[in-house]
């Protein structure tokens, strides 16, 4: 998958209160978890019905599907907007645990 | 030094001129009795153009300090006015702007807050906003408005502080009170406030996430971190008040003034434009023989509290003198003086004189009457922990 965030494991929160940021700001840019463990659903692609319109690609709001219609599952929380606006109901909310 | 200025300013006009030195990137404007002639005058001054800054006239109190505080964000110098329920509605924004430390300075002025509603001086206003983070100083008349306004700056942008700073004055007595104040040239006083260059700006080069949420797991550090900085702030104030006296030929003692407490046997403790009538009736008592003294607290935030303590083993009686009420108890300055006296482990007798709220005169004769009331209580008299002062019944 082209794009994929890259999980930034040498990050260290700060040891010491010398090491603390000015208030409470942090680097922006880092991913220090992936967020997958939030999921309770997962989306499945039927690639059949999927005609590229790129309307899941604009709309989800974590950016964790590619141009050719990969979902990160490192990164998707399981939202269903993709899903929900799929025109052509390629896209279903699985529970996690179950098969597709 | 060049030649400061004498020029005839009521205490808002004083602050105008203050903030007009400084200059600010960003003013954010609200009007509110009796703190408008400020932002007025400001205005005044960026139309005629003698201030290069953003005039931003905002439809609130609460977008006032949060666009303050975006302005803050964006590495500019800002400044922003309010008063009483001006104070409390943008509430929420002072903790906001000091937790995520932006070193804005505020002008409050003291103004009491509805209801019932009324628009003249006490100082529930920020006293009840004490907790909120901020550095806050009280002033005694213009001249001192015009001074810590300056001063405030360089207190909120040092390094180690990095705090927001409320400059209060006492509504209508310090802000439409006309006085002679000497007003600095403006070369002076960028020699003594350089531009402002942030340390904690939006950056294209380094990016960062701003005002983050902290979850329970690392709050307390954060919090730790600002309790220091507040604390740090005590020998900055200092320090900054040394040199603004050596720049402008004007100090005022830093946390505190101490007036004729040498040898007092008896204090009252105050804040703001009461002192310089206390100061007044200092001076006639000591004529009279009394040996009695003032301490004019100047900054609640930090708190003195090593003073206080020293305090309760020099003398035998302290009176409180309190522009506000924390319903159900006392002055909650009062309150605080008197514990960080406890702290010493000796029980001096401690007054407190809730007095001029919504403001009710202080006169001369009702503040001999307090020291009248601290000799007794220091010869072993009865006396209250809180009494209301010049009450109709």
């Amino acid at each position: 998958m082209k794009g994929k965030p890259e999980i930034d494991h040498s990050f260290r929160r700060p040891v010491g209160a010398a090491e603390m940021p000015l208030g409470p700001c942090a680097d922006a840019g880092i991913l220090v978890e992936g967020n997958a463990g939030w999921r309770t659903m997962r989306p499945v692609v039927d690639r059949e019905k999927c005609v590229k319109c790129m309307i899941c690609w604009t709309l989800c709001p974590d950016g964790v599907i590619d141009r050719e219609v990969n979902i990160d599952m490192d990164f998707c929380k399981g939202c269903g907007l993709c899903a929900h606006e799929c025109p052509r109901k390629a896209i279903t909310m699985v529970k996690e645990g179950e098969e597709a | 030094m060049s030649e400061q200025v004498k020029m005839f300013l009521n205490g808002d006009e004083a602050v105008a001129w203050a903030v007009r030195l400084c200059r600010p990137d960003v003013v954010s404007a609200y009007p509110i009795t009796p703190q408008t002639i400020v932002v007025e005058k400001i205005s005044e001054f960026v139309a005629d153009g003698l201030m290069k800054c953003q005039y931003m006239h905002v439809e609130s109190e609460h977008s006032a300090m949060a666009s303050a505080m975006g302005a803050s964000l964006a590495g500019a110098r800002t400044f922003t006015a309010t008063s009483s329920q001006g104070l409390a509605y943008m509430c929420e924004m002072l903790h906001y702007v000091s937790g995520s430390r932006f070193p804005i300075v505020m002008m409050n002025a003291n103004r009491t807050l509805a209801a019932p509603w009324n628009i003249f001086g006490d100082q529930r206003d920020s006293i009840s906003q004490r907790d909120s983070g901020w550095i806050q100083v009280y002033v005694e008349n213009g001249q001192e408005a015009l001074d810590m306004i300056i001063q405030a700056y360089r207190i909120a942008e040092h390094e180690k502080v990095y705090l927001p700073v409320m400059v209060n004055l006492d509504g209508f007595v310090n802000t439409h009170t006309y006085e002679m104040v000497e007003v600095p040239a403006q070369e002076d006083v960028d020699a003594f406030l350089p531009p402002f260059k942030s340390l904690n700006a939006v950056d294209f080069e380094h990016p960062k996430s701003y005002c983050i949420s902290a979850g329970t797991d690392w709050n307390m550090e954060f919090r730790q971190q600002q309790q220091q900085a507040t604390l740090d702030a005590e020998a900055v104030i200092q320090a900054v008040d040394k040199e603004y006296g050596a720049a402008f030929g004007r100090s005022y003692g830093g946390m505190l003034e101490e007036y004729r407490m040498e040898d007092a046997e008896v204090c009252l403790v105050a804040l703001g434009s009461v002192n310089g009538t206390i100061k007044e009736v200092v001076d006639s008592l000591r004529g009279e023989g009394k040996k009695v003294g003032l301490v004019k607290l100047r900054f609640i935030r930090p708190f003195p509290r090593d003073y206080f303590k020293a305090l309760a083993g020099r003398v035998k009686a302290v009176g409180i003198v309190s522009r506000d009420l924390s319903f159900g108890y006392e002055g909650a300055i009062g309150s605080e003086v008197k514990a960080a006296m406890q702290g010493a482990g000796t029980a001096v007798p401690a007054v407190n004189f809730v007095a001029g709220l919504a403001g009710r005169d202080i006169p001369r004769g009702t503040i001999a009457e307090m020291y009248q009331k601290l000799e007794r209580a220091a010869d072993g008299g009865a006396y209250q922990d809180m009494e209301m002062v010049d009450m109709r019944w």
